[in-house]
């Protein structure tokens, strides 16, 4: 199934599930009305949500999608992922249009920029128009794209055909290949009651999906015996890392099975309110995932006396983010639920004991939810039968990359990379990323590595480099990725990865020496070990990987001295050069 | 047994490191024993020869600055980075708040009193650098000496070990960056 | 029996509810941090107090002891991640100590002091940063400003206000002021508070006291900030490491 994006604007969006009153979502549609968080209405919108003015400015200023001036009556935003991304497109379109990067354009009609991974790797090179997501992008394209700014035609009545989203599923498994009864999970959850329910989810061996791999089980066991006034279910729904949209995937065509899943939660948990935490990428899908939530209502599988049970009420609410990577981090993710910027929580205590509102919160990420809602049906066993010896079930896939089909591919774990890469048509492959920047990646001589917790683990990012890649450029695309998302709380990752971009951008640019390698490994190895959460605890790895896996990628760019300047000091003459009108050979260094 | 030569300058900087240096006072006399002066605002020779010793004070901040680091860099065998604009901009570094348009515009074109209003473009004039930076950013540097200035003990302690053959250290007591 | 946890080596005596911070301040034994002061909630985020326990890094001022633990605190490889945690915070910012009023009394310049820092190590970020000297008797001065929250968390915990929030993410991040116009002039802060005197660094001062004791014969100028670390400096460029 595809989905096509509505065309209305889903600022003046209201639904049972869709809140007005949260700061996130008065911001969008202030950004959305006025093309920025105009200053003037910061006062009154602080004191109409009863929130702190500090609090509002400073989660303006953490969101990727919040600006303090005006972008242009269009917004594009070129996704820089390495696999749906193409900045050279981005540069092609703002020279056609006569727009510098991050600058509006004077007339006001027009502002591009960048933004970290949209979720499109299956159909890039992708952008946001105004939030909206356009795919497939040609050069053709961009000109089509171009006439129309320049003949101020508005967003809404560009060709809907241009917003087409494919879902890509190229390879059905255990959840996408099994049909999903709506209401089945809650029926069987009912006949079983929630304590055997519990205890199938713990037999299922289910670990979580979004690549920390705790068991699903044992979250739920310990926040049903946590003691809090009330109990939260939260559906992870923020896929940010780079190369990952296989979530798209499960919301646009499985999004049933991911609310029942959270349901049962709920249901197991002793819960009566879920929230999902969908990132501000993927806002296209909300009118259908508020019109799925309006079916279960209708059906009695959400609301009040849930399928005639009257002591089974559970409600589900939708907050849309607004471009942080680090709210996928499931404290940062509750703090940004809770109108704040996506800083993680000092831990212990987990969210299972204090949470949102500091209540005992369940956060399980979308493919966890679908898969324990089809659990509740086919049993645990059902479940473990597929799988690895530490790894049960299957994993669903996000390919992209040097391949001739990317797409969604769901395995039972324990499955070989080279298998992966043999059904997605990737040749002459030098490398993968897998579970994306924050993970791991592998040589062709570790292609027979496991697709496991023990093995590899991925959150769901599989991303191909074919032999014509430039890995440096490649991880230097990726310690931008993580400098641009730290959230900045702690020292290591806030300076740390701001000095690894800086280190790998020296490199890269055929400025670096030894010297400079020796200290990006060490950077690395500080950042890894000391940093407060896991953004970054992982943010060095793809440096440490190609230092180990590729040290010629490195070396094959340094200069043999001893040291090399910093900064460039010919260019740091250039503002005094146009000063004075000086060109002399004095004037340069 | 040859003398060890030692070179001094002061970049963008204020002097005060070599003041400090000459607070050696008397203990200089026995360091010239052991030490004689190549390239130094003390004797006035302009290039800097072949040393073992280069103690530079003072920030980045023009071409010409960059030149003359680079000229100890090359000649010296150990260099030493002097006092605190020498070590991360110092003082110097405070009109990086500012854009080197603002600075200039302010110094010669808008400032009142300006008479006939034009950015010095002779030449003769170094160009500046758009920030002032640290030495340790355009060359290696062997060696620090914290302090604004650091105090005359500390530079016969570091020029001591150093001519004795010993890792070079400073007294935790006399470690300051002020 | 009471219950312990080793540091280095040496049995330090714990209560349910207590961190390693907790612990180790009791029993005198210096870890060094910065975001850190009892009475108010542990932070976590200047990491100076990072330990290793049982082989992995933790945050001691956040961490809860535990029976038995395994602590290392004054190692070469922790003093050397420190140090180097030091330099991250000084080339962030502005820290120019011979302009700052602070110096001698800063908490930053005597950790530094304490690792034997001689120079910044990573070339300088010089950020653009604004000073707010609205208030008739406070200055806050952003170039020094080390994001450790302690303002922040004084002026909530303490002094029943909220004047501070840090707004911002990553390297952008800024210390900022909760009133109308941002201004720390219009926002109910107190001379009195303990949020006004509580900056480790210069980015909050009391305006007009600031050279009443002379350079030289300030805290640090006299004090180390652990009151151990009686050895030499030596003046070479260190590597840092982290292993």
């Amino acid at each position: 199934m595809n989905s096509v994006q509505g065309a209305a604007p889903t600022s003046d969006l209201t639904s049972a599930s869709y809140h007005d009153d949260h700061l996130l979502h008065r911001l969008y549609a202030l950004q959305q009305q006025f093309q920025h968080i105009p200053a003037s209405s910061i006062g009154a919108l602080a004191a109409e949500l009863c929130l702190p003015l500090a609090q509002v400015e400073a989660v303006i200023d953490f969101y990727s999608f919040f600006h303090r001036t005006a972008r242009g009556r269009v917004d594009l935003l070129f996704s820089n992922c390495t696999s749906c991304g193409d900045l050279s497109l981005m540069h092609d379109l703002c020279q056609r249009l006569g727009v510098v990067p991050e600058q509006t354009r004077a007339d006001g009609a027009v502002s591009i920029g960048e933004a970290s991974c949209i979720g499109m790797c299956d159909q890039g090179p992708a952008l946001l128009a105004n939030g909206r997501t356009l795919t497939q992008l040609t050069p053709l394209r961009l000109e089509q794209i171009a006439e129309r700014i320049e003949a101020s035609t508005p967003i809404e009545q560009w060709p809907a055909e241009w917003f087409h989203v494919h879902d890509n599923v190229r390879k059905n498994g255990l959840l996408l290949g099994t049909t999903f009864s709506t209401g089945s999970a809650l029926v069987a959850a009912l006949e079983k009651g929630a304590q055997t329910m519990l205890d199938e989810i713990i037999a299922s061996g289910l670990r979580g999906r979004g690549g920390a791999g705790f068991s699903t089980g044992m979250k739920w066991k310990f926040c049903r015996e946590a003691t809090g006034d009330a109990h939260y279910v939260v559906c992870n729904a923020d896929e940010g890392e780079p190369g990952t949209f296989k979530d798209r995937i499960l919301l646009s065509s499985h999004a049933h099975a991911v609310f029942e899943g959270m349901t049962l939660c709920g249901y197991v948990i002793g819960a009566k309110k879920g929230y999902m935490y969908l990132r501000g990428e993927y806002r296209y899908m909300l009118p259908e995932l508020l019109a799925v939530l309006e079916r279960r209502r209708k059906l009695k599988l959400l609301g009040t006396a849930i399928l005639g049970q009257s002591d089974f009420d559970f409600e589900i609410e939708i907050i849309v983010g607004a471009g942080a990577y680090i709210c996928g981090e499931e404290s940062a993710l509750i703090e940004s639920m809770e109108q704040k910027g996506g800083v993680p929580r000092v831990r212990p205590p987990f969210p299972v004991t204090q949470g949102f509102l500091a209540q005992p919160t369940v956060v399980n990420n979308v493919e966890t939810l679908a898969a324990a809602a089809h659990i509740a049906v086919h049993g645990g066993g059902w479940f473990n039968a597929h799988g690895s010896d530490k790894s049960d079930g299957s994993k669903i896939l996000s390919v992209s990359g040097d391949c001739t089909t990317p797409g969604v591919y769901e395995y039972p774990f324990g499955t070989s990379i080279q298998r992966i890469l043999d059904d997605c048509g990737a040749e002459h492959v030098q490398a993968i990323q897998v579970g994306g920047p924050s993970g791991t990646l592998i040589a062709p001589a570790e292609f027979e590595r496991k697709l496991a917790f023990e093995d590899l683990a991925t959150g769901g990012s599989f991303m191909i480099y074919g032999a014509q890649r430039d890995l440096l450029h490649v991880i230097q695309n990726f310690a931008h990725f993580f400098a641009h998302e730290s959230c900045g709380f702690c020292t290591p990752c806030r300076v740390g990865t701001t000095l690894l971009k800086n280190g790998v951008d020296k490199i890269a640019t055929g400025h670096g020496t030894q010297y400079d390698v020796d200290e990006l490994r060490r950077m690395a190895a500080l950042v890894k070990r000391r940093s407060h959460c896991g953004l970054g605890q992982t943010a060095p790895n793809p440096i440490l990987d190609l230092l180990q896996r590729f040290p010629q990628a490195f070396e094959d760019r340094l200069v043999h001295s001893d040291f090399e300047p910093h900064f460039d000091l010919d260019k740091s003459l250039q503002e005094a050069r146009r000063l004075t009108h000086r060109d002399d050979a004095e004037a340069h260094l | 047994m040859r003398k060890v030569r030692v070179a001094t300058t002061s970049l963008a900087g204020c002097f005060g490191c070599h003041m400090s240096f000459l607070d050696m006072d008397e203990r200089l006399v026995g360091l010239l024993e052991h030490i004689e002066f190549s390239r130094s605002p003390i004797n006035d020779i302009k290039h800097c020869e072949p040393c073992d010793i280069g103690l530079v004070e003072g920030a980045l901040c023009n071409a010409d600055n960059v030149h003359v680091l680079r000229e100890f860099r090359q000649n010296c065998k150990i260099l030493i980075a002097v006092g605190a604009c020498a070590i991360n901009g110092g003082v110097p570094a405070m009109r990086n708040h500012f854009t080197l348009e603002e600075c200039l515009n302010e110094a010669f074109l808008d400032e009142i009193g300006v008479d006939n209003p034009h950015i010095p473009n002779d030449v003769e004039i170094p160009l500046l650098l758009s920030k002032v930076h640290p030495l340790h950013e355009v060359v290696h540097v062997d060696y620090y000496l914290p302090g604004c200035p650091p105090p005359a003990d500390a530079f016969v302690k570091i020029i001591t070990d150093l001519l004795e053959g010993k890792e070079p250290s400073l007294p935790r007591e006399i470690l300051h960056y002020d | 029996m009471s219950k312990t946890i080793k540091i280095d080596g040496v049995d330090v005596p714990f209560e349910d509810g207590q961190t390693i911070m907790d612990a180790a301040l009791a029993a005198d034994i210096y870890i060094p941090h910065l975001c850190h002061k009892p009475g108010l909630s542990p932070h976590g985020s200047c990491k100076l107090c990072t330990v290793d326990v049982d082989g992995r890094a933790v945050s001691s001022c956040t961490m809860p002891a535990s029976e038995g633990q395994q602590i290392a605190n004054n190692t070469p490889a922790l003093k050397e991640v420190r140090k180097t945690i030091i330099q991250m915070l000084f080339i962030e910012g502005n820290h120019l100590c011979p302009s700052c009023e602070k110096t001698g009394d800063c908490t930053l310049q005597a950790l530094a002091y304490h690792h034997d820092m001689l120079d910044g190590h990573f070339p300088q970020f010089y950020p653009r940063r604004n000073v707010d000297a609205s208030h008739p008797t406070l200055i806050i001065d952003r170039d020094r400003c080390i994001l450790c929250e302690l303002c922040v968390r004084a002026s909530r915990e303490v002094d029943g206000k909220n004047v501070f929030a840090i707004a911002g993410r990553g390297i952008k991040r800024q210390l900022i002021v909760n009133s109308p116009s941002g201004k720390l002039a219009d926002s109910d802060i107190e001379t009195e508070d303990l949020a006004s005197h509580i900056c480790p660094v210069g980015a909050i001062l009391i305006k007009d006291h600031g050279y009443e004791v002379p350079i030289g014969r300030r805290t640090f100028d006299l004090h180390s900030i652990a009151e151990t670390d009686l050895e030499q400096v030596i003046l070479k460029k260190t590597v840092h490491h982290d292993a």
